[in-house]
């Protein structure tokens, strides 16, 4: 029980948080509008020297191998559909780290999102 | 402007690659990491011995390759349609987790979360129709 809880956590948590680190490094290279090949290498780099986009990165990791660690004690149709809670961090995360405006219906869709997963919860044996 | 019939049966097929390779990503190391057993130990040696574990299983690495698969498919998307189109669309891949994870890895599931995938499916739908960009673009 525990050690799920933790994994859990570290999903939806660091996984978040390094889409939201991800996100800010983007933003601040500014808008991608060439798409051939060596746009998107010149794009990598100059991601890869904003500081945003290592956190970003090394968050992402942690959540893939807390993902890895959920998956080795519990069933794979249990484990995804808990991530799903990852909308919730991520609208939490988008209104008060990144200052953006979140919709009514936007709040709805997470509250949906929520019921699922304590029915998903609910569900298992 | 590109002919529309053509980008939309490009926007399909991605959306299609994304909707099957993701969710069998996810299947995938779900099986790997049963084979490997539970890791919950955080000493050094038994880490060590997971990490080993994890990249010597074949099905750990098909998952990786199905996720890369998603990925790029999202990204190459996500370059001409908008995110509000298709980040609904690939909601449905929590349906597919699902049906994957019980015809595939014979998992039993039960109706509740059934319905409760069905519900997050249909939150992820309604979060993903509201407009994508709402903060001032920095010039």
């Amino acid at each position: 029980m525990s050690w799920e809880v933790v994994f859990f956590a570290l999903i939806v948590l660091a996984g978040t948080a390094g889409e939201l680190c991800v996100t800010r490094a983007m933003k601040t290279i500014g808008e991608v509008t060439e798409f051939h090949p060596g746009a998107i290498f010149r794009t990598i780099l100059r991601a890869l020297r904003v500081g945003w986009m290592w956190i970003g990165v090394a968050l992402m990791a942690v959540a893939f191998f807390a993902l890895l660690g959920a998956l080795s004690i519990e069933n794979v149709s249990f484990v995804v559909p808990v991530t799903a809670l990852s909308y919730v961090a991520g609208t939490l995360g988008g209104k008060f780290f990144l200052g953006e405006r979140v919709t009514g219906k936007r709040w709805a869709g997470v509250l949906l999102v929520c019921a699922g997963v304590t029915l998903v919860i609910l569900g298992r044996r | 402007m590109k002919s529309s019939a053509g980008l939309h049966l490009k926007t399909y097929v991605l959306i299609f690659l994304m909707v099957i390779f993701g969710p069998l990503g996810n299947v995938l190391l779900g099986k790997g990491m049963k084979q490997i057993g539970p890791a919950t130990s955080f000493a050094p040696a038994d880490l060590f011995h997971v990490f080993v574990s994890i990249f010597t299983t074949g099905a750990i690495w098909l998952g990786i390759g199905s996720l890369i698969t998603f990925f790029v498919a999202y990204m190459l998307v996500l370059s001409w349609a908008d995110y509000s189109y298709v980040q609904p669309a690939s909601s449905f891949s929590y349906v597919i987790v699902a049906l994957l994870a019980h015809f595939l890895l014979r998992e039993d599931v039960t109706p509740l979360r059934w319905i409760g995938v069905s519900v997050i499916c249909l939150g992820v739908l309604v979060v993903g129709q509201t407009p994508p960009r709402t903060t001032e673009h920095k010039q």
